[in-house]
Protein backbone atom coordinates (compact mmCIF):
# COMPACT_ATOMS: atom_id res chain seq x y z
CA UNK A 1 0.00 0.00 0.00
CA UNK A 2 1.74 3.58 -0.89
CA UNK A 3 2.56 5.85 1.86
CA UNK A 4 -0.41 8.63 3.29
CA UNK A 5 0.24 11.89 1.67
CA UNK A 6 -2.51 13.79 3.47
CA UNK A 7 -3.87 12.58 6.40
CA UNK A 8 -6.77 14.39 8.55
CA UNK A 9 -6.63 13.62 12.56
CA UNK A 10 -9.86 14.20 14.32
CA UNK A 11 -10.02 17.46 12.18
CA UNK A 12 -12.44 20.43 12.86
CA UNK A 13 -12.86 23.93 12.16
CA UNK A 14 -15.36 25.70 13.75
CA UNK A 15 -16.27 29.33 13.64
CA UNK A 16 -17.75 32.10 15.42
CA UNK A 17 -19.49 29.10 17.99
CA UNK A 18 -20.29 26.92 14.76
CA UNK A 19 -18.80 23.85 13.97
CA UNK A 20 -18.76 23.98 10.04
CA UNK A 21 -16.60 20.77 9.68
CA UNK A 22 -15.51 17.47 11.89
CA UNK A 23 -13.78 15.58 13.98
CA UNK A 24 -13.01 14.07 10.47
CA UNK A 25 -10.67 11.41 10.11
CA UNK A 26 -9.58 10.66 6.18
CA UNK A 27 -5.98 9.28 4.85
CA UNK A 28 -5.32 9.95 1.63
CA UNK A 29 -2.69 7.89 -0.06
CA UNK A 30 -0.09 8.51 -2.90
CA UNK A 31 -1.51 8.68 -6.65
CA UNK A 32 -5.02 8.50 -5.24
CA UNK A 33 -7.98 10.27 -5.92
CA UNK A 34 -10.24 11.12 -3.12
CA UNK A 35 -13.80 12.83 -3.85
CA UNK A 36 -15.18 14.81 -1.34
CA UNK A 37 -18.97 14.88 -1.84
CA UNK A 38 -21.90 16.66 -0.37
CA UNK A 39 -24.09 19.68 -0.66
CA UNK A 40 -23.04 23.12 -0.15
CA UNK A 41 -22.68 23.58 3.31
CA UNK A 42 -21.74 20.16 4.27
CA UNK A 43 -18.14 21.72 4.66
CA UNK A 44 -16.36 20.25 1.61
CA UNK A 45 -14.56 23.43 1.01
CA UNK A 46 -13.62 24.23 4.38
CA UNK A 47 -11.86 21.21 4.27
CA UNK A 48 -10.02 21.68 1.38
CA UNK A 49 -8.68 24.59 2.41
CA UNK A 50 -7.54 23.29 5.83
CA UNK A 51 -5.18 21.07 4.00
CA UNK A 52 -3.49 24.02 2.20
CA UNK A 53 -3.11 26.16 5.27
CA UNK A 54 -6.14 28.78 3.90
CA UNK A 55 -7.90 28.14 6.82
CA UNK A 56 -6.12 26.66 10.17
CA UNK A 57 -7.87 23.40 12.21
CA UNK A 58 -9.34 24.48 15.44
CA UNK A 59 -8.99 20.55 16.58
CA UNK A 60 -7.22 17.60 15.99
CA UNK A 61 -4.44 17.50 13.27
CA UNK A 62 -3.74 17.72 9.25
CA UNK A 63 -0.71 16.11 8.24
CA UNK A 64 0.84 16.79 4.53
CA UNK A 65 3.71 14.53 3.11
CA UNK A 66 3.73 13.38 7.11
CA UNK A 67 4.59 16.73 8.68
CA UNK A 68 1.44 18.77 10.68
CA UNK A 69 0.10 21.65 8.75
CA UNK A 70 0.88 23.59 11.88
CA UNK A 71 4.01 23.08 11.07
CA UNK A 72 4.52 23.72 7.72
CA UNK A 73 5.12 27.24 6.63
CA UNK A 74 1.70 28.39 4.57
CA UNK A 75 3.75 29.49 1.38
CA UNK A 76 6.14 26.49 1.01
CA UNK A 77 2.85 24.31 1.93
CA UNK A 78 1.14 25.36 -1.00
CA UNK A 79 3.58 25.92 -3.59
CA UNK A 80 3.87 22.10 -2.75
CA UNK A 81 -0.15 22.16 -3.71
CA UNK A 82 -1.55 22.47 -7.12
CA UNK A 83 -5.16 24.26 -6.37
CA UNK A 84 -8.01 24.78 -8.87
CA UNK A 85 -11.16 26.57 -7.93
CA UNK A 86 -14.56 26.69 -9.54
CA UNK A 87 -14.12 30.27 -10.97
CA UNK A 88 -10.59 29.70 -12.05
CA UNK A 89 -8.94 32.95 -10.60
CA UNK A 90 -6.89 33.46 -13.71
CA UNK A 91 -4.99 37.12 -13.65
CA UNK A 92 -6.72 39.29 -16.24
CA UNK A 93 -3.70 41.34 -16.92
CA UNK A 94 -1.47 38.86 -17.60
CA UNK A 95 -1.97 36.43 -20.86
CA UNK A 96 -2.51 32.62 -20.51
CA UNK A 97 1.44 32.11 -20.48
CA UNK A 98 1.68 34.66 -17.71
CA UNK A 99 -0.76 33.16 -15.57
CA UNK A 100 0.92 29.42 -16.54
CA UNK A 101 4.22 30.24 -15.41
CA UNK A 102 3.45 32.16 -12.17
CA UNK A 103 3.78 29.00 -9.68
CA UNK A 104 7.77 28.74 -11.24
CA UNK A 105 7.94 32.01 -11.69
CA UNK A 106 7.66 32.51 -7.68
CA UNK A 107 10.10 29.46 -7.44
CA UNK A 108 12.47 31.73 -9.24
CA UNK A 109 12.78 29.51 -12.42
CA UNK A 110 14.81 31.07 -15.51
CA UNK A 111 12.83 31.92 -18.26
CA UNK A 112 13.79 29.69 -20.56
CA UNK A 113 12.70 26.44 -18.59
CA UNK A 114 9.87 28.66 -17.70
CA UNK A 115 8.77 29.03 -21.55
CA UNK A 116 9.16 25.30 -21.82
CA UNK A 117 7.27 24.03 -19.09
CA UNK A 118 4.51 26.80 -20.50
CA UNK A 119 4.40 24.98 -23.90
CA UNK A 120 4.52 21.65 -22.53
CA UNK A 121 1.67 22.40 -20.27
CA UNK A 122 -0.54 24.41 -22.91
CA UNK A 123 -0.08 20.70 -24.83
CA UNK A 124 -1.01 18.49 -22.25
CA UNK A 125 -4.48 20.46 -21.83
CA UNK A 126 -5.34 20.79 -25.21
CA UNK A 127 -4.03 24.44 -25.89
CA UNK A 128 -1.76 24.76 -28.57
CA UNK A 129 0.63 27.30 -26.78
CA UNK A 130 1.29 29.00 -30.95
CA UNK A 131 -2.16 29.44 -30.36
CA UNK A 132 -3.05 30.22 -26.62
CA UNK A 133 -0.05 31.33 -25.07
CA UNK A 134 -0.24 35.53 -25.40
CA UNK A 135 -4.21 35.20 -25.31
CA UNK A 136 -6.17 37.05 -22.19
CA UNK A 137 -8.32 35.06 -20.02
CA UNK A 138 -11.34 37.75 -20.90
CA UNK A 139 -10.49 36.36 -24.53
CA UNK A 140 -11.43 32.54 -24.05
CA UNK A 141 -14.59 30.23 -23.55
CA UNK A 142 -15.21 28.92 -20.12
CA UNK A 143 -13.72 25.45 -21.17
CA UNK A 144 -10.82 26.96 -22.22
CA UNK A 145 -10.02 28.66 -19.17
CA UNK A 146 -10.58 26.04 -16.82
CA UNK A 147 -7.82 24.29 -18.83
CA UNK A 148 -5.55 27.02 -18.49
CA UNK A 149 -6.05 26.39 -14.89
CA UNK A 150 -5.23 22.90 -14.90
CA UNK A 151 -1.91 23.97 -16.57
CA UNK A 152 -1.59 26.83 -13.82
CA UNK A 153 -2.13 23.92 -11.30
CA UNK A 154 0.18 21.67 -12.35
CA UNK A 155 2.74 23.88 -13.16
CA UNK A 156 5.59 23.71 -11.08
CA UNK A 157 4.74 19.82 -10.80
CA UNK A 158 3.06 19.63 -7.19
CA UNK A 159 2.62 15.99 -5.95
CA UNK A 160 -0.63 16.94 -4.57
CA UNK A 161 -3.51 18.77 -6.31
CA UNK A 162 -7.08 20.39 -4.28
CA UNK A 163 -9.35 20.74 -6.82
CA UNK A 164 -12.28 22.72 -5.70
CA UNK A 165 -15.72 22.55 -7.96
CA UNK A 166 -12.92 22.78 -10.49
CA UNK A 167 -15.18 21.95 -13.75
CA UNK A 168 -18.32 23.81 -12.29
CA UNK A 169 -18.38 26.48 -14.01
CA UNK A 170 -18.89 24.71 -17.56
CA UNK A 171 -21.78 23.26 -19.78
CA UNK A 172 -22.06 19.77 -19.76
CA UNK A 173 -20.68 18.82 -22.70
CA UNK A 174 -17.30 20.65 -21.65
CA UNK A 175 -17.35 19.04 -18.41
CA UNK A 176 -17.94 15.70 -19.25
CA UNK A 177 -14.95 15.92 -21.71
CA UNK A 178 -13.10 17.75 -18.97
CA UNK A 179 -13.39 15.21 -16.59
CA UNK A 180 -12.13 12.10 -19.02
CA UNK A 181 -9.07 14.11 -19.63
CA UNK A 182 -8.45 15.23 -16.22
CA UNK A 183 -8.69 11.64 -15.19
CA UNK A 184 -6.35 10.32 -17.70
CA UNK A 185 -3.66 13.40 -16.88
CA UNK A 186 -4.02 12.58 -13.16
CA UNK A 187 -3.08 9.16 -13.44
CA UNK A 188 -0.21 9.25 -15.93
CA UNK A 189 1.33 11.95 -13.73
CA UNK A 190 0.26 10.11 -10.14
CA UNK A 191 -0.70 12.96 -8.57
CA UNK A 192 -2.70 12.72 -5.42
CA UNK A 193 -5.53 14.47 -5.80
CA UNK A 194 -8.65 15.75 -3.34
CA UNK A 195 -11.93 16.65 -5.76
CA UNK A 196 -14.44 18.32 -3.73
CA UNK A 197 -18.25 18.52 -5.86
CA UNK A 198 -21.60 18.19 -5.13
CA UNK A 199 -21.93 16.39 -8.68
CA UNK A 200 -22.55 12.43 -8.16
CA UNK A 201 -21.58 12.17 -11.69
CA UNK A 202 -18.96 13.84 -11.14
CA UNK A 203 -17.40 12.03 -8.60
CA UNK A 204 -17.87 8.29 -10.35
CA UNK A 205 -15.86 9.47 -13.21
CA UNK A 206 -13.03 11.35 -11.34
CA UNK A 207 -12.96 8.97 -7.75
CA UNK A 208 -10.54 6.19 -6.42
CA UNK A 209 -12.74 6.74 -3.42
CA UNK A 210 -15.08 8.62 -2.23
CA UNK A 211 -16.34 10.34 1.14
CA UNK A 212 -19.67 11.57 1.62
CA UNK A 213 -19.65 14.58 3.96
CA UNK A 214 -22.91 15.81 5.74
CA UNK A 215 -23.08 18.58 8.28
CA UNK A 216 -18.88 18.26 8.13
CA UNK A 217 -18.69 14.98 9.35
CA UNK A 218 -17.86 11.59 6.67
CA UNK A 219 -21.09 9.54 6.78
CA UNK A 220 -19.88 7.05 4.18
CA UNK A 221 -15.55 6.37 2.71
CA UNK A 222 -15.64 3.82 0.40
CA UNK A 223 -14.34 2.88 -3.67
CA UNK A 224 -16.71 3.84 -6.36
CA UNK A 225 -17.90 0.23 -6.33
CA UNK A 226 -18.56 0.43 -2.54
CA UNK A 227 -20.65 3.58 -3.26
CA UNK A 228 -22.73 1.94 -5.61
CA UNK A 229 -23.31 -0.98 -4.01
CA UNK A 230 -23.84 0.97 -0.15
CA UNK A 231 -27.44 0.97 1.04
CA UNK A 232 -27.50 3.72 3.79
CA UNK A 233 -29.93 6.31 3.10
CA UNK A 234 -27.62 8.99 2.50
CA UNK A 235 -25.40 6.93 -0.11
CA UNK A 236 -28.50 5.85 -1.95
CA UNK A 237 -30.20 9.53 -1.98
CA UNK A 238 -27.28 10.54 -4.11
CA UNK A 239 -27.02 7.56 -6.14
CA UNK A 240 -30.49 8.56 -7.46
CA UNK A 241 -29.21 11.96 -8.50
CA UNK A 242 -26.32 10.37 -10.59
CA UNK B 1 -3.46 95.87 -23.45
CA UNK B 2 -5.31 92.17 -24.24
CA UNK B 3 -4.42 89.25 -22.07
CA UNK B 4 -2.31 87.78 -25.42
CA UNK B 5 -0.14 91.11 -25.47
CA UNK B 6 0.37 91.09 -21.54
CA UNK B 7 1.21 87.37 -21.92
CA UNK B 8 3.98 87.87 -24.76
CA UNK B 9 5.51 90.86 -23.37
CA UNK B 10 5.91 88.84 -20.13
CA UNK B 11 6.30 85.47 -21.47
CA UNK B 12 10.02 84.32 -19.51
CA UNK B 13 7.84 85.39 -16.57
CA UNK B 14 4.69 83.25 -17.45
CA UNK B 15 6.55 80.50 -18.56
CA UNK B 16 8.83 80.73 -15.38
CA UNK B 17 5.53 80.77 -12.81
CA UNK B 18 3.78 77.56 -15.43
CA UNK B 19 6.78 75.57 -14.67
CA UNK B 20 6.52 76.53 -11.30
CA UNK B 21 3.19 75.98 -10.60
CA UNK B 22 3.48 72.18 -12.25
CA UNK B 23 6.87 71.89 -9.55
CA UNK B 24 4.24 72.53 -6.76
CA UNK B 25 1.59 69.84 -7.98
CA UNK B 26 4.32 67.53 -9.15
CA UNK B 27 6.05 67.65 -5.76
CA UNK B 28 2.60 67.56 -3.54
CA UNK B 29 0.74 64.72 -5.82
CA UNK B 30 3.85 62.68 -6.09
CA UNK B 31 4.14 63.17 -2.47
CA UNK B 32 0.45 62.33 -1.36
CA UNK B 33 0.72 59.46 -3.87
CA UNK B 34 3.87 57.78 -1.21
CA UNK B 35 1.12 58.70 1.51
CA UNK B 36 -1.73 57.73 -0.14
CA UNK B 37 -1.07 54.43 -1.30
CA UNK B 38 0.28 52.88 1.15
CA UNK B 39 -2.76 53.79 3.51
CA UNK B 40 -4.64 52.72 0.90
CA UNK B 41 -3.36 49.63 0.55
CA UNK B 42 -3.24 49.62 4.85
CA UNK B 43 -7.22 50.35 4.76
CA UNK B 44 -7.89 47.43 2.46
CA UNK B 45 -5.94 45.06 4.94
CA UNK B 46 -7.59 46.55 8.03
CA UNK B 47 -10.89 47.35 7.60
CA UNK B 48 -10.99 48.75 11.13
CA UNK B 49 -9.08 51.32 10.12
CA UNK B 50 -11.00 52.61 7.43
CA UNK B 51 -13.62 54.36 8.68
CA UNK B 52 -10.78 56.68 11.02
CA UNK B 53 -9.09 57.25 7.74
CA UNK B 54 -10.67 57.97 5.39
CA UNK B 55 -12.87 59.99 8.00
CA UNK B 56 -9.47 62.01 8.93
CA UNK B 57 -8.71 62.45 5.19
CA UNK B 58 -12.54 63.62 4.48
CA UNK B 59 -12.28 66.50 7.21
CA UNK B 60 -9.36 67.90 5.64
CA UNK B 61 -10.71 67.87 2.54
CA UNK B 62 -13.34 70.27 3.83
CA UNK B 63 -11.07 72.68 4.93
CA UNK B 64 -11.37 75.76 2.51
CA UNK B 65 -7.97 76.34 1.22
CA UNK B 66 -7.34 80.29 2.13
CA UNK B 67 -7.95 79.03 5.35
CA UNK B 68 -5.54 75.70 5.53
CA UNK B 69 -2.84 77.80 3.79
CA UNK B 70 -3.21 80.74 6.78
CA UNK B 71 -3.41 77.88 9.78
CA UNK B 72 0.08 76.62 7.95
CA UNK B 73 2.11 79.84 8.44
CA UNK B 74 1.86 79.45 11.83
CA UNK B 75 3.18 75.71 11.55
CA UNK B 76 6.80 75.88 12.87
CA UNK B 77 9.32 74.86 9.89
CA UNK B 78 6.65 75.46 7.00
CA UNK B 79 5.31 79.35 7.17
CA UNK B 80 5.30 81.40 4.06
CA UNK B 81 6.25 79.75 0.45
CA UNK B 82 6.68 76.78 -1.39
CA UNK B 83 6.52 74.36 1.87
CA UNK B 84 3.14 75.47 3.03
CA UNK B 85 1.93 74.99 -0.44
CA UNK B 86 2.90 71.38 -0.76
CA UNK B 87 1.82 70.59 2.51
CA UNK B 88 -1.83 71.83 1.79
CA UNK B 89 -1.72 70.21 -1.89
CA UNK B 90 -0.54 66.95 0.06
CA UNK B 91 -3.33 66.85 2.45
CA UNK B 92 -6.13 67.80 -0.70
CA UNK B 93 -5.03 65.25 -2.58
CA UNK B 94 -4.77 62.41 -0.15
CA UNK B 95 -8.47 61.88 0.08
CA UNK B 96 -9.10 60.66 -3.84
CA UNK B 97 -5.81 58.66 -3.76
CA UNK B 98 -6.47 56.63 -0.58
CA UNK B 99 -9.92 56.33 -1.45
CA UNK B 100 -9.62 55.07 -5.35
CA UNK B 101 -6.49 52.61 -4.15
CA UNK B 102 -9.20 51.32 -1.27
CA UNK B 103 -12.02 51.01 -4.18
CA UNK B 104 -9.20 49.29 -6.86
CA UNK B 105 -8.63 46.80 -3.95
CA UNK B 106 -11.64 45.95 -2.46
CA UNK B 107 -13.08 45.37 -6.63
CA UNK B 108 -10.50 42.50 -7.20
CA UNK B 109 -12.33 39.26 -7.69
CA UNK B 110 -12.00 37.61 -4.19
CA UNK B 111 -11.81 34.05 -7.06
CA UNK B 112 -8.52 35.75 -7.88
CA UNK B 113 -7.23 36.45 -4.42
CA UNK B 114 -7.94 32.97 -3.47
CA UNK B 115 -6.19 31.27 -6.48
CA UNK B 116 -3.13 33.92 -5.75
CA UNK B 117 -2.99 32.91 -1.94
CA UNK B 118 -3.39 29.26 -2.94
CA UNK B 119 -0.87 29.12 -4.82
CA UNK B 120 1.40 30.15 -2.20
CA UNK B 121 1.87 34.11 -2.77
CA UNK B 122 3.30 36.19 0.30
CA UNK B 123 1.38 39.34 1.19
CA UNK B 124 4.17 41.29 -0.58
CA UNK B 125 3.79 38.89 -3.94
CA UNK B 126 -0.24 39.28 -3.41
CA UNK B 127 0.58 42.94 -3.64
CA UNK B 128 3.01 43.39 -6.48
CA UNK B 129 1.27 40.73 -8.74
CA UNK B 130 -2.35 41.13 -8.36
CA UNK B 131 -3.55 43.61 -6.00
CA UNK B 132 -1.76 47.07 -7.34
CA UNK B 133 -1.48 46.01 -11.69
CA UNK B 134 -5.40 45.32 -10.64
CA UNK B 135 -6.45 48.33 -9.07
CA UNK B 136 -3.99 50.85 -11.10
CA UNK B 137 -6.92 52.16 -13.14
CA UNK B 138 -9.19 53.15 -10.55
CA UNK B 139 -5.90 54.19 -8.68
CA UNK B 140 -5.01 56.50 -11.44
CA UNK B 141 -8.06 57.67 -11.75
CA UNK B 142 -8.04 58.83 -8.02
CA UNK B 143 -4.67 60.15 -8.36
CA UNK B 144 -5.63 62.44 -11.31
CA UNK B 145 -8.91 63.80 -9.62
CA UNK B 146 -6.08 64.37 -7.27
CA UNK B 147 -3.82 66.45 -9.93
CA UNK B 148 -6.55 68.28 -11.25
CA UNK B 149 -7.84 69.60 -8.06
CA UNK B 150 -3.84 70.63 -7.27
CA UNK B 151 -3.44 73.01 -10.15
CA UNK B 152 -7.00 75.16 -9.48
CA UNK B 153 -5.96 74.91 -5.75
CA UNK B 154 -2.10 75.85 -6.39
CA UNK B 155 -3.26 79.37 -8.10
CA UNK B 156 -4.55 80.52 -4.38
CA UNK B 157 -0.33 79.30 -3.00
CA UNK B 158 0.14 82.64 -4.96
CA UNK B 159 -1.01 84.18 -1.83
CA UNK B 160 1.45 82.89 0.59
CA UNK B 161 4.36 83.61 -1.58
CA UNK B 162 4.39 80.23 -3.25
CA UNK B 163 4.35 81.42 -7.02
CA UNK B 164 3.20 79.88 -9.73
CA UNK B 165 0.17 81.05 -11.83
CA UNK B 166 -1.75 82.71 -9.12
CA UNK B 167 0.26 85.30 -9.27
CA UNK B 168 -0.75 86.73 -11.92
CA UNK B 169 -4.57 86.33 -10.60
CA UNK B 170 -3.22 88.44 -7.13
CA UNK B 171 -1.41 90.71 -9.53
CA UNK B 172 -4.59 91.54 -11.43
CA UNK B 173 -6.69 91.51 -9.02
CA UNK B 174 -4.99 94.03 -7.13
CA UNK B 175 -4.69 96.34 -10.55
CA UNK B 176 -8.24 96.12 -11.11
CA UNK B 177 -7.05 94.19 -14.76
CA UNK B 178 -8.15 91.30 -16.53
CA UNK B 179 -5.71 90.55 -18.90
CA UNK B 180 -3.28 90.10 -15.61
CA UNK B 181 -6.02 87.65 -14.06
CA UNK B 182 -6.46 85.85 -17.43
CA UNK B 183 -2.80 85.90 -17.53
CA UNK B 184 -2.56 83.23 -14.64
CA UNK B 185 -6.34 81.81 -15.10
CA UNK B 186 -6.06 80.46 -18.82
CA UNK B 187 -2.36 78.69 -18.78
CA UNK B 188 -4.14 77.22 -15.23
CA UNK B 189 -6.68 75.64 -16.58
CA UNK B 190 -5.12 74.51 -19.96
CA UNK B 191 -2.51 72.79 -17.21
CA UNK B 192 -5.70 71.17 -15.73
CA UNK B 193 -6.68 70.27 -19.37
CA UNK B 194 -3.44 68.52 -19.98
CA UNK B 195 -2.78 66.88 -16.73
CA UNK B 196 -5.85 65.15 -17.41
CA UNK B 197 -5.57 64.34 -20.55
CA UNK B 198 -2.24 62.86 -19.81
CA UNK B 199 -2.91 61.33 -16.94
CA UNK B 200 -6.47 59.76 -18.50
CA UNK B 201 -3.81 58.67 -21.71
CA UNK B 202 -1.73 56.64 -18.88
CA UNK B 203 -4.65 55.04 -17.25
CA UNK B 204 -6.11 53.53 -20.02
CA UNK B 205 -2.60 52.61 -21.41
CA UNK B 206 -2.51 50.67 -17.54
CA UNK B 207 -5.90 49.72 -18.12
CA UNK B 208 -5.40 45.69 -18.47
CA UNK B 209 -9.55 45.74 -18.95
CA UNK B 210 -9.47 47.21 -21.91
CA UNK B 211 -6.08 46.01 -23.60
Amino acid sequence: MTSPVVELENAGFELGGHRLVGPLDLIVRCGETVVLLGESGSGKTTTLRLVNRLLDPTEGEIRVEGTSTANWNPVHLRRRIGYMIQEVGLLPHLTVEGNVELVPLLQGWPVQRRKERVAELLALVGLPPEQFSHRRPQGLSGGQRQRVGVARALAADPPILLCDEAFGAVDPVTRAALQKEFRSLIQQLEKTVVFVTHDVREALALADRIVVLEHGRSSFVGTVAEFQRNETSSVRVLRELA
Amino acid sequence: MSMFDYMIDNRADVLARTLQHMGLVAVSVSIAIAIGVPLGVLIARRSVLRGPILGLANVMQTIPSLALFGFLLAVPLIGLGAKNAIVALVVYSLLPIIRNTLTGIDGIDPAITEAARGMGMTDWQLLRIVELPLAAPVMLAGIRVAAVIAVGIATIAAAIGAGGLGVFIFRGLAMVDNAVIMAGAIPAAMLALVVDGGLHFIERKLDWRVS
